[in-house]
């Protein structure tokens, strides 16, 4: 068994288009969030959203390889080649062999679909583009991963809705804590703000009409975000001995199917997993500092977290800063687990605890520490990011600040 | 008119629930029909559609039982035919 290390990270978000700038968001308390005017936000019963703005696809990658990707994957390139730069990894030919990439996504390419649906039922046209199928396709930001690094080990793509990312890290943590792989790339990717996508989730009637204010008693429900993160995983020692500088260590993980409703969470279900990842990582619960929420926003899903966390942690959990940070990046869907696992790990790493924003009056039922609108300055010893799915199924991963 | 609309908010509940219209009463609760989160948002979405009214989500949200559906409704549809008197 090796211990596991994050040594790099890279992030797009609708509030940083680089893990620093990511991060200074996050301490500075910065929603991302903001009203978009465009036709097909016009024919919606909400106009907010947390896009990346100014990304610009042409500064990292090439006209050819641009016509090969969907957005979504070239958010997975960008941030992977990030996350590697950090880790001043240099890829022998065994680690290119047997590196694992593992990515997370919901909706993957499904905008190039609707591109070709509009041809077909609205342009009248009888055929669609030839690619839409490979820039479509969820695994596409795995597959360009690997073609860019040249990482030929285990390679897959994970959807579990919102949990994927989470999922993806944690089968990552696995398979390098086992030593099947001796690196890995996890992480998650999404670019759900499409017209199609946008009105599905008007018609579920959980999306907010201005803000995401995460068990806030005037909360409204949630807001779509888009963006990446990857993570490099590496074993300890063999990071140790190549001089790298570990950002955290992952720990444990849990995973749980709720197994009861397909868009109503259960309480018990979560804190299954987060019991897992807490034995997973031989943690007792009062080692726990920090929990960066699934926070969805939505009363149920805040009402059911918190309800989770105090039966995972009884009197410990008023002692536990619990934040989401959704607040800010807004809810990136698959991408989410590995947004929030950079911001755990960043969190570890910097000392300091990023704030639950927007946050206005406490929610009688959801009574925790959710550290509102100011980040904390505060060093955990560990913390985990929980992220939960549609669908129940849940996924937790426990991190370690390495010294 | 008001009696219309309540015998079709009826029918579409049965309909979304799949269970025969008699056991659907206007003072039937939502729990003794096993109506849930997404039932309601079945519901919502085949009212919208036999109505050709859009219902505001904070409004959705409110509504407890079938008379404030109906009432919900009433008023919706009501406000639809003074917007376009024509119809």
């Amino acid at each position: 068994m090796q211990r596991v290390v994050i040594t790099g990270i890279g992030v797009i978000s609708a509030i940083g288009l680089t893990r620093d700038a990511f991060w200074r968001s996050l301490v500075e308390g910065r929603c991302g969030i903001r009203a978009i005017h465009s036709p097909d936000f016009e024919q919606l019963r909400f106009k907010h959203a947390a896009d990346v703005e100014g990304f610009v696809p042409e500064d990292h990658l090439s006209a050819k390889e641009l016509t090969l990707m969907d957005r979504f994957a070239q958010f997975a390139v960008v941030a992977a080649k990030e996350a590697m730069a950090q880790s001043g990894l240099e890829l022998t030919p065994a680690m290119r062999e047997d590196g694992a990439i593992i990515t997370g996504s919901c909706i993957g390419g499904r905008s190039a679909e609707e591109v070709g649906y509009r041809e077909l039922y609205i342009h009248g046209r009888n055929r669609v583009h030839p690619l839409t199928i490979p820039l479509g396709m969820s695994n596409a930001g795995t597959s360009h991963i690997s073609m860019q690094l040249g990482i030929q080990g285990p390679s897959y793509t994970i959807s579990t809705a919102c949990a994927s990312s989470g999922h993806a890290i944690g089968q990552a943590f696995h398979m390098v804590r086992s030593g099947i792989a001796p690196v890995a790339i996890a992480g998650g990717c999404e670019a759900p703000l499409y017209f199609g996508n946008l009105k599905a989730w008007e018609a579920m009637r959980v999306i907010s009409k201005d803000t995401c204010r995460p068990f806030s008693a005037d909360r409204s429900g949630l807001v779509l975000g888009e963006g990446a993160a990857m993570l490099v995983l590496e074993p300890l020692e063999a990071a140790l001995a190549r001089g790298a500088r570990p950002i955290a260590e992952i720990v444990g993980f849990g995973m749980s199917a709720d197994a009861c409703h397909i868009t109503q969470p259960s309480a018990e279900g979560p804190a299954r997993a987060m019991r897992m990842a807490l034995r997973d990582a031989g943690l007792a619960p009062e080692q726990i500092g920090y929990i960066n929420a699934h926070g969805t926003a939505t009363e149920v899903n805040d009402r059911t977290e918190t309800a989770a966390v105090r039966l995972v942690f009884g009197a410990h959990a008023d002692k536990l800063a619990v934040s989401s940070t959704k607040s800010m990046h807004a809810h990136t869907l698959g991408a989410a687990g590995a947004i929030e696992a950079a911001a755990s790990a960043l969190t570890l790493a910097n000392g300091v605890i990023p704030p639950t924003v927007n946050y206005g009056r406490p929610d009688p039922v959801c009574d925790l520490d959710f550290v509102p609108n100011a980040a904390r300055t505060q060093q955990v010893e560990a913390c985990l990011s929980n992220s939960f799915a549609f669908g129940g199924l849940n996924a937790v991963l426990a991190l370690r600040t390495y010294n | 008119m008001s009696d219309s609309i309540q015998e079709r908010v009826l029918k579409i509940i049965a309909n979304t629930r799949r269970i025969p219209l008699e056991s659907v009463r206007p003072d039937s609760t939502f729990e003794e029909l096993g109506v849930d989160s997404l039932d309601r948002l079945n519901i919502l979405f085949d009212l919208e559609s036999e109505f050709d009214i859009e219902v505001d989500d904070e409004e959705a949200k409110k509504v407890q039982n079938i008379p404030e559906m109906i009432a919900g409704i009433t008023h919706l549809v009501e406000a639809k035919a003074k917007a376009s008197p024509e119809s």
